[in-house]
């Protein structure tokens, strides 16, 4: 115990002697939370549209009307030709085009089933997906009110209809900035520690320190945990300020108990930090780690499911998942947050992080060899 | 009492490269012991096993009485390493590595300064430097005063004065023989030949072989051949010219004389003045000298 103590004293010595390392680890995680959590967002709002109304009817200017009103379109342009509104597409300048045929009005009139137009552009898939979602629900919801208009002047006694009316659990506002902020968090706090602790040990080989290292009594598991450890009180104590930073800059929501996201937390580092250090037993050089760093973090970042759903993976992805300590702590942080999950709802999640973290670790210290 | 440092049938291979190949050898208790070699004939792997950082794949290292490989952990206590290559923090200064490797080893600076503290002198005005901003001389200096803080018993030195100047290599010899008269047992590697004449005893390697182990002095003696200390103006001319003398038998040049062994020992210092003077070489010097461990490494190389 002592001797771990000596070895934290020189870590912590050297960490914040480099002062540029001393504030970064700090203040990097601050920005990038600042920079992330608003920038990365699926909210589409002002949706450009371009409309070639042939018909001109009150019909259509109703119709129009209503898809400016929502805060999702702006109709940018009108035109009366369709080649027009290609090339505005083709020139990025809409989104979406909607065209009127010119009977749109008289056949409203008649009773007659009215047609529409809609091209999206699909450069972004998923982007138009959303479009589409939003534009065919302001689509649906004048269709109600032409339903209900006419049944009136009708006189029918009643139409069966169903009426949906939807609440977003979890997060009511549907604010985007809820649903990243945790995901960003996580792996905010553990690709400093990784790089970091991963580096340092790294160096220690590169510039021949351990060598006099490995002559004295110092155990394996004793040079690792001196490595490791303060890594993860920088890595909890930016979890801290992360947490705070989205509290008071994003109003972040807390459902959770604080504890739980920490202990999660706590021993999501460690894996993390573990497998750092099993790849700088294996890598040589500063330069090796981080090829085979990046490997690992990028495939766990994207994996993670902090973008896109973890269900909509296919099967092989999830079984790699499995693995990946990130898709643990992204469930674990949004479900303690957003939804104040306690310790019963995830046990399963903590409990595979806890396997993980202690294979990590265990592989880093089996090869650690102080005799080669 | 047992053997500081004993050696049997030792041998290491990285792939294909043969770095130590069947090295026996013995190393007294408070003696300083020499391993003179080139390059490249295994001084640091031969370390690095007794300093139980690597294993031997055949053979078995005892060093004060331990197995480096069953044993190391105790081993570690009483063993000080310095390294070829300057292994402490430069980013740590003179003072926190100093006292990092004491309490490292359960001990503190305080409790054996007594050992370094002649050495330790020397960087002393310099302890709140940063160790990466020493010159060459002191960081040597603090690397020893570092490996000897945990008071060792045997001291194991890798190439101690590669790279140090005159002066400095001087006054580091002078520091091993006080460490010497202190109970502790040094050895130490060097690619330099005339710092072979200031150890107790002397291994020469060569391509992961010991070629013979004994005493500087006895191992100059063993040399065959009487040999001579030949120099004239023009140097190249004069080994060309010394080639092709009929009773040669080898020529080498070291600095600005070359040393010069005869097919037998009836060569007389006449007789290759006349042959130079004969090929007309101008201040021809001829001279009969001691052979150095120098001539003996060139000849039992030349022998294998």
């Amino acid at each position: 115990m002592r001797t771990i103590f000596i070895l934290l004293r020189k870590e912590f010595l050297q960490l914040f002697r480099d002062r540029f390392i001393g504030r970064a680890i700090f203040a990097i995680p601050i920005v990038q939370m600042l920079i992330l959590v608003p920038a990365i967002t699926y909210e589409i709002r002002n949706i450009r549209i371009c409309v070639v109304d042939l018909d001109q009817s009150v019909d259509s200017r109703n119709l129009i009307n209503q898809l400016d009103g929502t805060s999702f379109f702006e109709i940018r342009h009108t035109s009366f030709s369709e080649m027009q509104a290609n090339r505005l597409m083709l020139e990025g300048k809409t989104d979406l085009t909607l065209q009127i045929p010119e009977d749109f009005g008289k056949d409203i009139g008649n009773g007659n089933p009215a047609k529409l137009m809609v091209s999206v552009n699909a450069i972004n898939a998923s982007n138009a997906q959303l479009a589409w979602g939003y534009f065919s629900g302001v689509i649906r919801e004048y269709n109600n009110s032409l339903i209900a208009g006419n049944t009136e002047i009708l006189r029918f006694q009643s139409i069966p209809r169903i009426e949906v009316t939807n609440r977003y659990w979890y997060n009511e506002t549907m604010n985007y900035k809820f649903y990243m902020l945790p995901g960003v968090l996580g792996i905010l706090v553990a690709a400093i520690g990784f790089v970091l602790a991963g580096l340092n040990m790294v160096k220690e080989k590169e510039s021949g320190t351990i060598e006099q290292i490995n002559v004295t009594p110092v155990k394996k598991y004793q040079f690792i945990a001196a490595k490791m450890i303060p890594y993860l009180l920088v890595g909890l104590v930016d979890l801290a300020l992360g947490i705070s930073i989205g509290m008071l800059a994003f109003n972040m929501p807390f459902e959770g108990n604080p504890l739980l996201l920490f202990l999660s937390s706590f021993i999501f580092l460690i894996g993390a930090l573990g497998l750092a250090l099993f790849i700088s037993t294996i890598t040589r050089t500063q330069q090796q780690f981080m090829f085979a760093g990046f490997f690992f973090l990028i495939i766990f970042m994207l994996m993670s499911g902090i973008f896109t759903p973890f269900d909509s993976m296919p099967e092989w992805a999830r079984e790699i998942n499995r693995l990946n300590p990130v898709s643990y702590i992204m469930r674990i942080n949004r479900m303690v947050m957003l939804k104040g999950a306690t310790f019963g709802d995830i046990r399963n999640d903590i409990l595979s992080l806890t396997i993980l973290s202690v294979m990590f670790t265990l592989f880093a210290i089996r090869k650690y060899r102080k005799t080669a | 009492m047992n053997k500081a440092i004993e050696s049997i049938k030792v041998s290491k291979r990285f792939g294909e490269v043969v770095a130590l190949d069947n090295v026996s050898l013995e190393v007294n208790r408070n003696e300083i012991f020499g391993l003179i070699g080139p390059d490249g004939a295994g001084k640091t792997t031969l370390f690095r096993i007794i300093t139980t950082l690597l294993l031997p794949d055949k053979g078995s290292m005892m060093v004060l009485g331990l197995d480096t490989h069953k044993q190391y952990r105790e081993l570690r206590k009483r063993i000080g390493y310095m390294p070829g290559r300057f292994s402490l923090y430069q980013d740590l200064t003179v003072e926190e590595n100093l006292s990092f490797y004491a309490t490292v080893y359960g001990t503190t600076v305080r409790q054996n300064f007594e050992l370094i503290a002649d050495i330790y002198s020397h960087i002393e005005p310099f302890k709140k430097r940063l160790a990466g901003q020493l010159s060459g001389g002191m960081k040597q200096k603090l690397a020893l005063s570092c490996a000897l803080i945990h008071k060792p018993e045997i001291l194991v030195l890798d190439e101690p004065t590669t790279g140090v100047d005159a002066v400095s290599r001087k006054e580091f010899w002078e520091m091993l023989k006080k460490l010497k008269e202190k109970g502790i047992t040094i050895l130490v590697s060097t690619p330099y030949m005339d710092e072979a004449s200031l150890c107790d005893r002397v291994a020469l390697i060569q391509g992961g072989k010991i070629m013979d182990v004994d005493t500087p002095r006895r191992i100059t003696e063993k040399f065959p051949r009487r040999i001579f200390h030949v120099s004239s103006d023009e140097m190249h001319r004069l080994i060309r010219d010394l080639h092709q003398f009929a009773k040669t038998d080898s020529v080498f040049a070291f600095g600005r004389y070359v040393h010069f062994t005869g097919i037998d020992d009836e060569v007389e210092t006449s007789e290759l003045d006349k042959y130079l003077s004969d090929q007309k070489h101008t201040n021809v010097l001829v001279e009969e000298i001691g052979p150095g461990i120098e001539d003996v490494f060139i000849n039992l190389m030349g022998q294998q």
